[in-house]
């Protein structure tokens, strides 16, 4: 529970972060972490006390207790669409930037008139 | 499960500094600390594979974000937020915070999955895909359909950068418009 408790404690940083801050990178970076804690909460679900990891010996041999692989599969998927998604944030960040000269979205706002 | 305890604290501080930092470039690098500690997590939580990937899809991502911030300079203004708005998100958070405390308790103990689903995967990986990695057999085989929208989104995600970011497509329409209006001078 304790750990389950710390990691929505991340998650509220992130959700901090994307609410106050007024800077377009600060808002990346907080979305970034938000998607950080929900992987790490799908982990945490999976996790066995005392399980293996999911990887059978070559004869497949019980590997019992083993960790719940499915969350794995989902998040392996959820990480690398999270890098795709981060990758084109900052891609119009820049672009953004390169427009206005500031990563103020308040700025940003006055500015476009 | 105290070293995971400590973990996730330094997670936490990483995250708090990073967005606290009055510095893009520190920021970025304190995501770093939290990324890699989630890399770490992911290696006590016994996931091996979604920790290799974490670690090299989290030095891209710092990388991509150095970019974003090395070439800008710093800013000028302090940016500092609003009072009334850093309020606003706190208390908004702190009702997040309360709302999902009695969900954390309603799912099922730490370390006591329920593997409903999982079960026939465990039990059919060897027999139907031949695979020793449970994992991959599920990202490969039961559920490729998955990862082919994966790839796809990853295709997009490219296009849409390239397109976001290249210049030469700008360049070549403002020439274009110019001609026009010459064009019409004429």
């Amino acid at each position: 529970m304790a750990v389950y408790v710390l990691c929505l404690v991340l998650f509220c940083v992130g959700i901090y972060a994307i609410l106050s801050k007024r800077n377009l990178i600060k808002i990346i970076i907080g979305l970034i972490v938000a998607e950080h804690a929900v992987n790490l909460f799908f982990i945490l679900v999976a996790y066995r006390i005392g399980g293996r990891a999911p990887i059978f010996e070559p004869p497949p041999v019980s590997i019992e207790p083993m960790v719940d692989p499915l969350p794995h599969a989902l998040v392996l998927t959820a990480i690398v669409i999270g890098i795709a998604t981060t990758a084109f944030m900052v891609a119009l960040a820049m672009r953004i930037y390169e427009k206005y000269g500031t990563y103020d979205i308040a700025r940003i706002r006055e500015l476009r008139g | 499960m105290f070293i995971l305890i400590v973990l996730l604290g330094l997670m936490i501080m990483g995250a708090l500094v990073a967005v606290e930092a009055k510095n893009l470039l520190s920021a970025v690098i304190a995501i770093g600390t939290a990324g890699l500690g989630l890399s770490i997590a992911f290696l006590l939580l016994k996931a091996p594979d979604v920790a290799i990937t974490q670690l090299v899809v989290e030095i891209m991502a710092v990388v991509i974000l150095i970019r974003a911030t090395i070439r800008q300079g710093l800013p000028s203004s302090p940016m500092d937020s609003r009072p009334l708005g850093v309020v606003i998100a706190l208390g908004f958070v702190a009702v997040l915070f309360l709302a999902a405390i009695p969900v954390l308790e309603s799912i099922p103990e730490f370390g006591d999955p329920v593997m409903r689903v999982s079960r026939s995967y465990v039990d059919g990986t060897w027999r139907l895909s031949g695979s020793t990695n449970v994992v991959a057999s599920v990202i490969l085989d039961y559920r490729a359909y998955d990862t082919l929208g994966e790839a796809t989104v990853l295709f997009t995600a490219v296009v849409g950068v390239l397109a976001v970011t290249r210049l030469s497509g700008r360049r070549e329409q403002k020439d274009g418009a110019q001609e026009a209006e010459q064009g019409a001078g004429r």
